[in-house]
């Protein structure tokens, strides 16, 4: 029964992909395939990145509406972003190599993600406190970064303001084979896990008495969170609330918690959305840029909508 | 056995336990009783290493719990706690197979899914197996965690008041299961109370706490009297022997 809702999911998916691929071809095919297929890939790995690091951080946190975008890890990724821009100085920031760049700021995000959030859930922090404290992380390394912004010369500034917008037209392809890899040992880790992310579900006691060694557990888990989020603000930018979105409806399409059924089912309506959404934006509405608005608005509102329905747990 | 040595806790600067030393040998039902606060749950969460040990040594058949492998430690020891909190959208059978997961890393093989039916069984709960746990009874639920616990298979087994929200029928029914695995297959089991009663009539031993300490223990039969149960409670209680069972009368 499951397995035949996530057996559509994948087949929408895939239809979504042809779509994207063959609607309105024309001029130089080679040339515009090639284009359409690398901006396919960026979203496709964006869809992933996003729909597993938000599975992964709602089990963790035992909650529903938290999602690492909420508790302002994006923010802390182009926080990041601009420490380096302040430390290298635009010039030598633009010098580096795309690839240690990026690189240089996974860890970054990893280690500063990590080591904030750890001891929050190490003391079983409520769920309430968690999203006051994810709004004020938020806000704070939002005001950091405009400060270093304002402490860099505006060369610099425009350097790294060019890319704390989300923006699934202007997808950084140039990141794309690095960020593949990464997307691709991340979801690797995150099947292999499944099972063990069904006990983190139950929360710490319960997964220590049924032999899951809770700290490191959950360390490797956030690292792996902190990875994805990386990968997907690094792509497109920050957005808020698509991963909300996208794990709230497939948990009601495949009607499960469990974690073999929800991280695909999450991954494919995600690309369902991106993909079919630009799609439908670039060829049917005409204005492909206003999707990310629209997501956003739909994620806000199922944000909304679980926030009331108390869905919390 | 569980060998509890010289064991003392502490929240913040507010003292919880005592200097606690306690050997519960292998097999049999050793009931634990006291008023709340005594710090009933505190010990069974360190036996069970679901908090830090500060002072003092506690081991099980020998394996010390603080540095022992928290995965081997699982196929021995099974816990029931007292407020166990369960995600939702999960089914009652997937939360009992839950028990498993030490065994297999969550892969269920056909011996898996047996011992999960026969915990199914055993706990009237066949007939709910596909229900989500949210969908049930607050003693519905109860009788699935404690059948996960049994799925578990360990050789310990520590309950902290399993009789919460059940009816007379299924407090009966899980007292009598667990006289059955700790006679029949030499289980040993640690089960918090407040039914008295039920402690004198199932239970091989009783320890009674009071304000983190270890008050009194010992045979059902010594310890049902008079004066330590007012030494416990802090109220008369008169207790009469019926058919051979002696029981508590504490209403008036
Ligand atoms: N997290 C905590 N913070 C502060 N004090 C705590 C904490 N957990 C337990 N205590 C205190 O420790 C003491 C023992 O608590 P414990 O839960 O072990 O009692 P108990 O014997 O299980 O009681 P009950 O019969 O009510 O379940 C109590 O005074 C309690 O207030
Ligand atoms: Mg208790």
């Amino acid at each position: 029964m499951r397995d035949r809702r996530l057996l559509c999911l994948g087949a929408a998916a895939l239809v979504c992909i042809a779509a994207y691929m063959s609607i309105g071809l024309r001029g130089n095919l080679g040339f515009v395939l090639t284009l359409r297929a690398t901006k396919l890939a960026a979203l496709i790995q964006v869809s992933v990145s996003i729909a597993i690091s938000t599975v992964i951080f709602q089990t963790v946190t035992n909650n529903r509406i938290l999602t690492p975008a909420i508790m302002g890890l994006d923010a802390l990724y182009l926080f990041g972003q601009m420490l380096l821009v302040f430390l290298f100085g635009g010039v030598g920031y633009a010098a580096l190599d795309p690839q240690i760049k990026f690189g240089g700021e996974v860890l970054l995000l990893m280690g500063l993600a990590t080591s904030l959030l750890l001891p929050m859930l190490r003391h079983r922090t409520d769920m309430g406190l968690m999203l006051l404290a994810g709004v004020i992380f938020g806000v704070f390394f939002r005001s950091l970064q405009s400060l270093l912004a304002r402490l860099v010369d505006p060369n610099d500034f425009a350097v790294a303001q060019s890319m704390s917008f989300a923006n699934f037209n202007n997808v950084r392809t140039d990141l794309l084979i690095f960020a593949t890899i990464l997307t691709a040992i991340a979801a690797v880790i995150a099947w292999r896990a499944r099972h063990v992310l069904d006990i983190v579900a139950l929360g710490a006691d319960s997964a220590i008495g049924l032999g899951v060694t809770w700290t490191r557990t959950v360390t490797g888990l956030l690292l792996l969170v902190s990875a994805l989020v990386a990968v997907s603000t690094a792509l497109v930018g920050p957005i808020a609330f698509f991963g909300l979105l996208v794990v709230a409806a497939a948990e009601r399409i495949v009607d499960s918690r469990r974690h073999a059924i929800l991280v695909p089912a999450a991954a494919l309506t995600a690309v369902i959305i991106l993909v079919g959404g630009q799609t439908l934006f670039q060829h049917g509405l005409g204005n492909s840029s206003t999707l990310g608005v629209v997501i956003e608005f739909a994620g806000g509102l199922a944000f909304l909508i679980l926030l009331f329905l108390g869905s919390r747990r | 056995m569980i060998q509890v040595e010289n064991v003392s806790l502490k929240h913040r600067s507010t003292p919880i336990l005592h200097d606690i030393s306690l050997e519960i040998p292998k097999g049999g039902i050793t009931a634990l009783i006291g008023p709340n606060g005594a710090g009933k749950s505190s010990l069974l969460s360190l036996i069970a290493r679901l908090q830090p040990l500060q002072v003092g040594k506690i081991s099980i058949e020998g394996f010390p719990v603080d540095t022992t492998p928290n995965r081997d430690l699982a196929k021995i020891i099974a816990i029931l706690r007292q407020d166990s909190i369960v995600t939702s959208r999960l089914r009652v059978r997937e939360l009992v197979g839950f028990g498993r997961f030490p065994h297999g890393r969550g892969r269920l093989t056909a011996e898996d899914q047996a011992i999960i039916d026969q915990s199914l069984q055993q706990f009237d709960l066949t007939d709910l197996a596909d229900r989500f746990i949210e969908t049930l009874s607050g003693g519905q639920r109860q009788r699935a965690l404690v059948a996960m616990a049994f799925a578990q298979g360990t050789d310990y087994l520590l309950l902290d008041e399993p009789l919460n929200n059940l009816d007379m029928y299924f407090a009966r029914e899980l007292m009598r299961s667990l006289r059955k695995i700790a006679d029949g297959k030499g289980k040993t089991v640690v089960i918090v109370l407040h039914d008295i009663n039920q402690a004198g009539f199932y239970a091989d031993r009783i320890v009674a706490m009071k304000t983190g300490r270890v008050v009194a223990d010992g045979a059902p039969s010594e310890l049902l009297t008079p004066e330590t149960l007012h030494a416990i409670f802090g109220f008369e209680m008169r207790v009469e022997t019926i058919d051979g069972i002696p029981m508590v009368v504490h209403l008036r």
